[in-house]
């Protein structure tokens, strides 16, 4: 007889998670990994052309080298390929071009994939790479954001006829939320007006993108690193008129995603063709190189802020207007990114009157989509900055003005200038608790003090009290914006004979954790043993039905449904206990694994039930044979996490370097399944975030190379780079769910640009400084100490200086 | 990424190396720590048919002593150098200079001859050199000859090396009791120099009596700052004389403009790096 475990409570314990081993050895599925009986190798030609006409392929060289099996161009995919697709129409005029997975006549970015070799071999696939030959018509390029929508600009796609996509529009005199924002402006006793740019970003998650299709069984079986299995089965299908149920789609082991693995590939899609005309498993793996130059970037806005406010510091209107980068074509969420940031701009705000308007530019760059935070880093970024500039022409403490805007923790539920309903927050905890760790005062001291002194490193305390709506997402919200699918999410329970359990998640993780957390929750709802549970995710096949993970939403939607599938499964399993207790279900009592019947000592364990169940000789009548029970939950609201973050900063004013000297988090996340896991994320999130702020930034030249080709110009940080964080929570739990979980992933991102970079202005802003762009690499800010050129931008924005002096372009410069 | 199809040789002895280079001919290339070879490989912007990797050639490997000067095999790793105590005692620079190269993990690998050889202007390691004016000792065909420092270091990527020959050996002039430092500026913690300042000096009592100091990443070779180093003999080791010598920092340079700095930014720290490096040095 198997007695269910002495539960300990589970949530809430940081337990070492389950997948570190072998995600962190590498000794697992990852899809690179995969090596099947008879499998070929692809390799892809990519465009070095911006913007140009195909006017000649001629892969009759390659197509003669050792172990070529194949060599397609785009004419040969043209009637096959479809359109990748976007599942975002913002608008009902949204303009959206063919984006074939493989060009045809014309490229429109440079890592544009133009043809394909596959071969026995890789090395065979890459080396045949060279014998193919391509004649460009080079067309002008389109690089510049506002550039691209003036009169008589250059077309990306000449028969759109424009580079505007779309433009999305909201204002809050129109939605009856508030008032009309240019009254607001234009009867303010202050306000600021202020452009940020928000640079281009490349997730640069660490495993590159890689796919596999097996064609040879009835279902055509694809593994790929990816973030949305499920979503991506679908695509397929609508994508290439391949019968659903004819395709499968497994997302094994992931090494981060990011949002930079939100996406269906071109490459997926090639593969799989290929697979299927040569009718065997093909194996595609990019090179960091090509990564970086062709996966989707992030970020890259132009914002336009204007802030209202009364002398008194209470701000009286927002004006947001935006031009959004798509880059070359419309990928799986691209024209939707910014728009998710329209909700955010009035953050924890009580702002009386907003407008907000996005217009979504074509280029001639590598498209834009999702990368972590995905619209709302942008909007927080844009905020915090305004509102340390209020401060400033106020000559207030920015604290102090955030305070008396912000939304009390008595006010909640909330219901924003947006249309958005904050279930829940306590800003005035989590800012205290901040300020404690970081001796606030303390060091506005010091800073007083080095400036007196004129000494050579200046100090300088930035802030950010961010919020975030996360944990994507409601249906009919979705549904309102014009989204292509529902935010619900699929859970499942299956109970083995022997008390074991499985749980089927229609999340992905990809290095989150769900197998540990998701673990943890079930094993407090149904009594089994932590070491029990096995979760099963990422298959199309054993977890049918899934929406996937990005935007915060595992926890908060996805747990939610595997909970719900949990109380089915006690529900089910109480008449049966009942039956072998003889006794009615009505008198059973459910707790840490045991049917008890009320008033005895007589008790039944879950496990028990699962074996009657299995040998079901003995069941109550018309009781099927199964516990086994699923759930889909559709959340009612998004999640708010929020946080207050500051950061201290020391400029040296001779050389314009920046260092981090301390850095505190108090993040509100809600109730906390794992501080481990919730530690891994804001650490994590963090870097990102601070990275956005000091050192990475996608740079093209202006023939519209990308020059950050490589790890080495792109500089994503190590520890090395790094502050020892100081991070702390505070726990306000969300009433929208039963676990009263908000969602953890993006909030270190969000938060800690602006935090940064508030804290660089603020140490030199005696020197006449009142922005640096992005990233605020030492140049840029020793020219803005110089008050050099306007916006302290210039030649900080020149390509190269990475791999030694060794230009990835050819050799040495 | 993928290199080009190549013939692969691990001799044991300098001789047999030589050997095979010249067999080889123009097309081959030496494998060293392979921290910038293979890179340059995978990315295709070279193919050479053979590579004669120098790992198993011991004798190259090592620190050692050899009357007035040291001794650094080609195929001593920065990890070695790093920690090496005859480098910590007689020529501290290259020792702080090595320390700052990359990572742990490029460290582990990469070799000073390598890095010597592949003279990447924004690389660490030549300016100290040129600074400690060594002497380069390579073997061809022809035999041993010697190259010192000053005439080693030609342009970007390019060296006095004829092709066929290999650098075997550094001799470092022993600079007993000499104070040292290397300040490097860059973004992140594992970058090549945007601009680094390698310095000795001698001090008796509070005066400078001798000062070596060379540039990286200022041209396309590593620069010596002689001007600086004229100025600064004779002063007391004060904050204000050095600052007054390091203005010289920029004569003879020509600094390029790339993602990090343009030249004027380059110059600007040239100047503040080197009283940095100059004032640390002292103490
Ligand atoms: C991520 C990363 C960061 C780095 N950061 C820095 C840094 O901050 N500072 C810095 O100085 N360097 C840096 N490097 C470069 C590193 O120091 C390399 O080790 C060095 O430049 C080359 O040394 P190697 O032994 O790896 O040579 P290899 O890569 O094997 O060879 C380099 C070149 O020299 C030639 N060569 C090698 N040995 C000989 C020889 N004995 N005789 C003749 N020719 C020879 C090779 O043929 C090749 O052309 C970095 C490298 C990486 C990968």
């Amino acid at each position: 007889m198997t007695t269910a475990a002495e539960p300990g409570q589970e949530v809430g314990k940081g337990r070492l998670r389950k997948e570190d081993a072998r995600l962190i050895t590498g000794r697992t599925r990852w899809t690179d990994n995969i090596s099947l009986p008879g499998m070929l190798h692809m390799a892809v030609l990519r465009s070095p052309m911006a913007h140009a006409r195909i006017t000649n392929i001629d892969p009759s060289e390659a197509r003669q080298m050792p172990g070529v099996l194949a060599v397609v161009t785009g004419a040969d995919l043209a009637d096959k390929q479809g359109s990748l697709p976007c599942a975002w129409p913002i608008a009902e005029d949204m303009k959206s071009p063919d984006a074939p997975s493989m060009a045809v006549n014309q490229v429109n970015f440079a890592g544009e994939v133009v043809a394909a070799v596959v071969a026995r071999s890789a090395a065979e696939a890459a080396d045949a790479l060279e014998g193919i030959d391509v004649d460009y018509d080079e067309l002008p390029v389109v690089l510049d954001l506002e550039q691209a929508i003036a009169d008589g600009a250059d077309l990306v796609h000449p028969d759109l006829g424009t580079n505007k996509s779309a433009t999305w529009i909201f204002d809050s005199a129109e939605a009856g939320t508030g008032g009309p924002v240019d009254e607001a402006i234009a009867s303010a006793e202050v306000t600021v007006e202020r452009t940020f740019r928000q640079q281009r970003l490349i997730p640069a998650f660490m495993e590159p993108r890689s796919v596999v299709v097996d064609p040879t069984g009835e279902q055509v079986t694809m593994w790929s690193a990816t973030q949305i299995p499920h979503i991506l089965r679908l695509m397929l299908a609508m994508t290439l008129g391949v019968p659903e149920h004819k395709v499968r789609v497994i997302a094994p082991d992931v090494g981060g995603g990011f949002g930079g693995k939100l996406q269906v590939t071109p490459e997926e899609v090639i593969t799989f063709l290929l697979a299927q005309q040569l009718g065997r498993p093909v194996k595609y793996t990019e090179t960091r190189s090509e990564s970086l130059a062709s996966a989707h970037h992030g970020r890259d806005q132009l914002q336009k802020l204007t802030i209202a406010a009364r002398r008194d510091g209470t701000v009286t209107g927002l004006k947001v207007e935006l031009l959004a980068d798509m880059g070359a074509y419309l990928r799986l969420v691209t024209p939707g990114v910014p728009i998710l940031g329209a909700f955010m701009y009035n953050a924890i705000y009580k702002i009386p009157a907003y407008h907000f308007a996005c217009t979504n530019v074509f280029t001639t760059k590598t498209p834009t989509d999702a990368y972590r935070g995905a619209g709302r880093p942008e909007a927080t970024f844009a905020i915090e900055r305004m509102m340390d500039e209020l401060a400033n022409e106020l000559g207030m403490d920015p604290l102090d003005v955030r305070e008396m805007n912000w939304i009390k923790h008595e006010e909640f539920p909330y219901t924003t200038v947006s249309t958005l309903t904050y279930d829940s927050g306590n800003y005035e905890a989590a800012t205290a608790r901040a300020k404690e760790l970081f001796d606030y005062d303390g060091l506005r001291r010091e800073q007083a003090e080095r400036r007196q002194r004129g000494d050579t490193v200046q100090l300088g305390i930035g802030i950010s009290t961010f919020t975030e709506m996360c944990g994507l997402a409601p249906s009919r919200v979705l549904g309102s914006l014009s989204y292509g699918a529902g935010g619900w999410e699929y859970g499942a329970i299956r109970m083995l004979p022997t008390g074991k359990v499985e749980v089927i998640t229609g999340s992905s993780a990809h290095g989150q954790g769900h197998e540990t957390a998701w673990s943890q929750i079930v094993a407090d709802k149904l009594g089994v043993p932590f070491e029990d549970i096995e979760v099963l995710h990422g298959d199309t096949q054993s977890s049918p039905r899934g929406m996937d993970t990005y935007g915060s939403r595992s926890l908060t939607v996805g747990a939610m449904a595997v909970l719900s599938a949990a109380d089915k499964v006690i529900e089910k399993a109480k008449p049966i206990a009942a039956h072998m207790m003889e006794c009615s279900p009505d008198d059973l009592e459910f707790a840490n694994g045991t049917f008890t019947v009320r008033g005895t000592d007589t008790s039944t364990g879950i496990a028990d039930v699962a074996l009657a169940v299995f040998a079901a000789h003995d069941l109550p009548d018309g009781v099927e044979p199964s516990l086994d029970s699923d759930a889909t939950f559709d959340p009612e609201n998004f999640s708010f996490p929020h946080g207050t973050h500051l950061c201290a900063a020391e400029a040296d004013t001779e050389t314009g370097q920046v260092r981090l000297r301390a850095y505190v988090a108090v993040d509100d996340v809600g109730k906390v399944v794992n501080p481990l896991i919730v530690e891994g994320q804001v650490h994590g999130g963090l870097v990102q975030g601070i990275a956005q702020a000091l050192f990475e930034e996608a740079v093209y030249d202006e023939s519209g190379t990308l020059m950050t080709g490589t790890l080495a110009d792109y500089l994503v940080p190590s520890a090395a780079d790094m502050p020892s964080f100081t991070t702390d929570r505070t726990e306000t739990p969300s009433t929208t769910n039963a676990l009263g979980v908000k969602g953890v992933g993006e909030a270190g991102t969000i938060a800690s640009t602006p935090a940064v970079v508030n804290a660089i202005v603020d140490a030199i802003r005696h020197m006449g400084v009142n922005d640096v762009e992005m990233p605020c690499t030492p140049m840029r800010v020793w020219q803005a100490i110089q008050g050099g050129a306007q916006s302290a931008a210039g030649p900080g924005a020149e390509p190269g200086g990475g791999m030694g002096s060794l230009d990835a372009e050819g050799g040495a410069r | 990424m993928i290199p080009a199809e190549f013939d692969y040789v691990a001799p044991t002895t300098v001789d047999d190396a030589v050997r095979a280079l010249a067999d080889a001919g123009d097309e081959a290339k030496i494998l060293a720590g392979g921290q910038s070879l293979i890179p340059v490989l995978r990315m295709r912007l070279a193919a050479p048919t053979k590579l004669i990797d120098l790992g198993k050639v011991t004798e190259l490997q090592g620190v050692r002593e050899d009357g007035g000067a040291l001794v650094i095999g080609a195929m001593t790793t920065h990890y070695d150098v790093v920690r090496d105590p005859l480098i910590a005692e007689h020529a501290k620079l290259i020792g702080m200079a090595t320390s700052t190269v990359a990572d742990p993990q490029v460290r582990h690998r990469g070799t000073f001859g390598g890095s010597l050889a592949h003279a990447d202007p924004a690389g660490d390691l030549a300016a100290p050199a040129l600074a400690l004016d060594v002497e380069m000792v390579v073997h061809g065909m022809d035999g041993r000859r010697t190259i010192p420092a000053s005439e080693f270091f030609v342009d970007y990527f390019t060296t006095a090396l004829r092709p066929g020959e290999l650098l075997t050996e550094v001799r470092v002039p022993k600079y007993t009791g000499w104070h040292a430092h290397y300040e490097k500026f860059n973004r992140v913690a594992q970058a090549w120099s945007i601009v680094g300042v390698a310095a000795a000096v001698q001090v008796e009592g509070h005066t400078i009596t001798q000062a070596r100091v060379g540039l990286t990443n200022m041209s396309s070779v590593p620069v010596r700052a002689s001007g600086v180093e004229r100025a600064l003999v004779g002063q007391e080791a004060t904050p204000e004389a050095i600052k007054a010598a390091a203005q010289h920092a920029v004569e003879g340079t020509m600094p390029v403009a790339d993602g990090n700095a343009d030249a004027a930014y380059r110059e600007h720290l040239a100047k503040v790096l080197t009283s940095r490096a100059v004032t640390a040095a002292c103490g």
